[in-house]
């Protein structure tokens, strides 16, 4: 700010509070809002309402936003110091300067670097390399070489194998899933799954038409191949061993009927499929819809419908079959389906698991090899099972379980026990006497009489009695002591009886403490006062409701130490002197107390640890290089790191799977319409 | 038994007759090598008495209520009828405290280099040996203290009242950390064990008490004819009881049954003063009317010494060195405390007070735990409901061990109950008892 000018507040009245710089030369006037002292104004044409307007407008506005975003932009900005400096906390130790030179072996020529020709006979030698145009100086090494020397920093590293982690992940999981479909007997799912690729491939085929109309003609050719070859062969001419024998159930079985009458059905398809063919040969268009019957009856050929696993193999057999572009599409399909289907299997292996667990014993080892079928650790699980069936003399699952489960009843029982002995102890120490005091040695009747008396806190005062009283063994001493005789004993009974006649010792005991009691209950806090119409002063007592309202009671303090203890008083008073040496916040890593105070507890001294785990316990925190200057840190050290990782693999494949996913969706309803049309067309 | 036994523990075995100067009270020094004898009348002595040289000897000509060695055997301190001295062991008087006044008991904290003082006026002071300071003066307000001993697993101190009370104290409170009804008549004596875990009283009741003062619980009494008037621990856990003038020796009086008779009495000519086990050896001074007596006493001393605390075997150096290590390893006085362990705690009160006070800054809890967060399931599964109902699933995780286990704790009682008055309405029935009319 110029000295020349000076800060007035403006005389009119505005929106705003303005301070107008004036300058004595011909500068113009500057007009600064008080909240924003960031924005001026040297238009002198514009009288200050307008400016006082059109800063109301924006001041109202703009620092909030501008707030909002600056905030954001430095949290941004800042909180990508958070992980390095987590890291750096959490590190045990820290060596200063951050990044070192490594002190390994260097290259040679990296040493001889500043290395200059001497003597005559190198000149001589570097005379002749010049002559002979050899690179003197070569670069000692390529920036490529450079790069791939300069090893993978940790968090690269780390990356890379978290990526090809999830890919080996992944692809365990779909060889898992492919091995899982092989083995799914249910013919629902095959059903399901076969209609699907053939939908797919209808698709495909439609397709392939219009864009690769020669692609096309191949397939077709292709199919007609096989078609052939079924046509050669006597599948479903309800010839073989098992259409014999289902021709003799038909009589009395209807599925047995049913299934001649699908195999017929699906000759007549075959020969209706012959039919086609020669139709195509007129009309290109149409062949191309209604091959795709023939392409299902040429991958049905090959499955026995007998035997549902040969289903399975559609979807190998298929890529040979469809095109390779098509494929992926193919696949997101049949994935759509199958997850469906997976996810009902699934559902029913947990039910079945659970109900496993629920019935363990009465298990049978053929509902075992069921899950065999589902998942492999079922399987193990059930070897180890069915070998200890074998060992054991139980058959069912106890044979297996009464070891552990004996042990772990007998611990459970144990602990049981014990709890309610110390219950029965306390329940009986309530009871029957409230004193701990050397209940063996005390009497019988004492005991009674204890449980005869009402629990209060007279009682207290009668037990102390008794334990004061309480018989106590007498010792056989060898000598008498001389001064003392026996006839003396009872003098000196009546004499002590005598001395402590006037002061109850107990009784003060008890006072006290219930005096000690007493200062250590918190107050009632009363805030009652004299309402309208109400006499005030001492001695008067306010209503009920008053002082039902008014006078607050503190929540009671945790239970005394001494609480159970009749003869003795224990000090509640906190002690300070001990507490200014304590702990009183948890230092950095630590969660909470338990920890710290075990970590505290653990020695690390050479006493009670070997050499090398208290060197290791006792490194310094911080290791700083002697002379070397310790520069702060740089936002390069880490960011580098972050700009080489691949910002989201994972997601890419998800996002690409539901893609392709909502695209076999719309394939499907197309191929929908595109079937209805053909029907039509039929 | 010193006939009994070979020379050098029989020589262990000798009397001092010293009818002159009255009831002698005495101190044994950490090592156990040096003896420090007060007779009432004035007359102190320190004694090497495994070599049996005198190192000094002198009256002070003036009554002596007690004495005591302090961190080293080159000093100690005697209770004298007004103040408290302490002398070299020379003999040379080095130090006159005079705060320190009409004091009956002394105990010195060796950890600490505290010396406590009980007093006639009922003052309970404490003397930093080291830098010559009154670390705490306490107004007990109990009368006279002539019964004082020390813990020494925590230095608290115990002193026995004419009440039958005994309380415990440390230099920091002014009020008694624990306060025990131990006996119907005046407290004679009581002693602590080297662990700390038990406290042996001896009363005007002619009791005689063992209290495991961890839990604060009389373990067992019992009865001696003509009551204790001195008790003394050795380090092994043998009771040395002084009844008149006789001293009587227990073993396991610290075990769980309660004993009968007596492992060892011994007849004086005296009335018993002073009653203390040397340590590291078998023997058990006692101070009479008519002079010490040193009395072996089998299996009472710690054969195992930690010879970098306390070695009797040590020489003048290694003592000077000892001195100046263990004076750089002084615990302060702030530490003392029926829990010495509770250093290594956190401090809890203002922890938490700190915490609310952080939460209050933040605005939120720093160290609370995370909210369950139910994970987001395909299929449905992540519906309303079902979150709902997998948030319950987890929901009072904390609270559900506890309930569980009380549930099965009643259910385990009503249990037994039912059995028992089972077991009751069926009495004692035997099966011929249906072919009774």
């Amino acid at each position: 700010m110029n000295s020349s000018r000076h800060l007035l507040p403006t005389s009119e009245p505005l929106k705003t509070q303005w301070f107008t710089f004036v300058s004595e030369g011909n500068a113009p006037p500057i007009y600064i809002n008080v909240f924003m002292f960031t924005r001026i104004i040297r238009d002198p044409a514009s009288p200050p309402e307008e400016v006082s307007s059109y800063f109301a407008d924006v001041c109202l506005s703009c620092p909030q936003i501008q707030r909002g975003i600056a905030y954001e932009k430095t949290a941004a900005e800042v909180s990508c110091w958070r992980n390095i400096i987590l890291q750096n906390q959490k590190a045990e130790q820290m060596v200063f300067p951050l990044n070192q030179e490594s002190s390994g072996p260097k290259r040679v020529e990296q040493v001889v670097a500043g290395w200059k020709v001497q003597t005559p006979l190198e000149q001589e030698i570097f005379r002749l390399l010049h002559i002979n145009s050899q690179p003197v100086a070569d670069p000692v090494l390529t920036p490529v070489e450079e790069q791939s020397l300069k090893a993978m920093s940790l968090e690269e590293a780390k990356i890379r194998r978290a990526e090809l982690q999830k890919a080996r992940a992944l692809q365990s999981y779909y060889e898992a899933k492919a091995k899982r479909e092989k083995k799914i007997k249910s013919k629902k799912y095959h059903k399901v799954q076969k209609k699907a690729k053939c939908k797919d491939f209808l698709k495909q085929f439609d397709e392939m038409v219009k864009t690769n109309p020669e692609g096309a003609l191949e397939e077709l050719k292709k199919m007609e191949l096989s078609r052939m070859e079924e046509r050669m062969s006597l599948k479903h001419q309800n010839s073989g061993k098992w259409a014999k024998s289902k021709a003799i159930m038909a009589k009395y079985d209807d599925s047995a009927r049913k299934a001649m009458q699908e195999q017929l059905q699906m000759n007549k398809d075959l020969t209706q499929k012959i039919v086609v063919p020669s139709d195509d040969e007129h009309e290109s268009n149409e062949e191309g819809l209604e091959t795709v019957p023939d392409f299902v009856n040429d991958s049905e050929p090959v499955i026995d419908s007998v035997n549902p696993w040969m289903r399975g193999q559609l979807t190998h057999e298929e890529p040979e079959v469809s095109c390779v572009t098509t494929e992926d599409v193919q696949t997101a399909e049949e994935e759509n389906e199958e997850e469906e289907l997976v996810g009902e299997f699934e559902r029913k292996r947990k039910l079945r698991q659970v109900s496993d667990k629920e019935e363990e014993e009465e298990e049978e080892e053929d509902d075992d090899e069921e899950e065999e079928d589902v998942s492999e650790f079922n399987t193990l699980f059930r070897l180890m099972r069915s070998e200890k069936t074998l060992e054991g003399s139980n058959p069912t699952r106890e044979g297996l379980n009464t070891p552990g489960q004996e042990d772990e009843d007998g611990l459970l029982n144990e602990g049981q026990v014990r709890v309610r002995n110390i219950e029965d102890l306390e329940v009986l120490g309530e009871v029957v006497d409230p004193q701990p005091i050397a209940e063996p040695s005390l009497p019988q009747t004492a005991a009674v009489e204890a449980t005869s008396e009402p629990p209060n806190k007279k009682k207290r005062e009668i037990d102390l009695k008794e334990v004061l009283t309480k018989e106590a063994k007498a010792v056989k001493v060898p000598f008498l002591p001389t001064v003392v005789d026996e006839e003396e004993r009872d003098e000196q009974i009546s004499i002590i009886k005598e001395a402590f006649a006037g002061d109850d010792v107990i009784s003060d005991f008890i006072k006290d403490k219930s005096k000690r009691e007493a200062a250590g209950r918190p107050e009632v806090v009363d805030l009652t006062l004299p309402g309208w119409g109400e006499w005030g002063g001492v001695g008067l007592k306010p209503p009920r409701w008053k002082r039902k309202r008014f006078r607050i009671k503190a929540a009671p303090p945790p239970p005394r130490q001494d609480q159970k203890l009749p003869d003795v008083i224990i000090s509640e008073n906190r002690n300070a002197s001990v507490a200014a040496h304590q702990v009183s916040q948890l230092p950095f890593p630590f969660q909470n107390t338990a920890q710290f105070e075990s970590s505290i507890r653990t020695p690390i001294g050479p006493t009670w640890n070997t050499q090398s785990v208290v060197k290791n316990m006792t490194k310094p925190k911080v290791i700083t290089k002697m002379g070397a200057i310790i520069e702060p840190m740089v936002k390069e050290h880490f960011i580098k790191n972050k700009t080489t990782t691949p910002g989201g693999k994972g997601p890419a494949i998800m996002l690409g799977e539901n893609k392709r996913a909502k695209e076999g969706a719309k394939r499907s309803s197309e191929k929908h319409r595109g079937r209805r049309s053909q029907k039509r067309r039929k | 038994i010193a006939d009994a036994v070979d020379i050098t523990s029989g020589s262990k075995y000798f009397s001092l007759h010293l009818s002159q100067f009255g009831p002698y009270r005495l101190d044994y020094s950490r090592t156990g090598r040096h003896l420090l004898v007060g007779g009432k009348k004035g007359h102190v002595a320190c004694i090497g008495w495994q070599t049996k040289d005198l190192m000094c000897e002198m009256n002070v000509m003036e009554t002596v209520n007690d004495v005591k060695w302090l961190h080293t055997e080159a000093m100690f301190a005697v209770a004298q009828k007004r103040w408290l001295y302490i002398y070299d062991s020379k003999g040379v008087e080095l130090h006159c405290v005079k705060k320190f006044n009409d004091v009956l008991r002394m105990q010195f904290l060796p950890y600490h280099f505290l010396l406590a003082t009980a007093s006639a006026t009922g003052f309970l002071q404490y003397l930093d040996v080291s830098v010559g300071k009154e670390v705490a003066a306490i107004c007990t307000k109990m009368g006279r203290l002539d019964v004082m001993a020390q813990n020494p697993h925590n230095a608290v101190i115990h002193l026995g009242h004419p009440n039958g009370t005994i309380s415990l104290w440390s230099p920091n409170q002014k009020e008694p950390l624990v306060k025990m009804l131990c006996h119907r008549g005046a407290v004679r004596s009581l002693t602590v064990d080297k662990t700390g875990t038990y406290m042996v009283t001896s009363g005007l009741d002619r009791k005689l008490k063992v209290y495991d003062i961890r839990a604060f619980k009389p373990l067992h009494s019992c009865f001696l004819p003509a009551g204790a008037s001195c008790l003394s621990l050795s380090q092994r856990g043998l009771l040395s009881a002084a009844t008149g003038d006789i001293v009587q020796v227990f073993q396991n009086i610290l075990g769980s049954s309660p004993v009968s008779k007596p492992y060892m009495a011994h007849h004086l000519r005296g009335q018993i003063w002073g009653l203390a086990y040397c340590p590291f050896e078998d023997v058990l001074g006692i101070g009479h009317g008519e002079g010490f007596t040193s009395m072996i006493v089998p299996g009472a001393g710690e054969p195992n010494f930690d010879a970098l605390d306390t070695n009797p075997y040590r020489s003048y150096e290694q003592r000077q060195e000892w001195e100046v290590k263990a004076l750089l390893e002084k615990v302060q006085p702030e530490l003392i405390g029926l829990h010495p362990e509770q250093l290594s705690k956190v401090d809890q009160t203002s922890f938490e007070q700190r915490h609310k006070e952080q939460v209050e800054a933040l605005g939120f809890d720093p160290l609370a735990k995370d909210k369950f967060k139910p994970k987001t399931k395909k299929k449905g599964r992540s519906s309303a409901g079902a979150i709902e109902k997998r948030k319950r699933k987890v929901a009072h995780e904390d609270q559900r061990d506890e309930i569980r286990q009380s549930v099965q704790e009643r259910t385990e009682r009503e249990k037994e109950l039912k059995e028992k008055s089972n077991e009751k309405k069926l009495g004692n029935k035997s099966t011929l008892d249906r072919f009774r009319k």
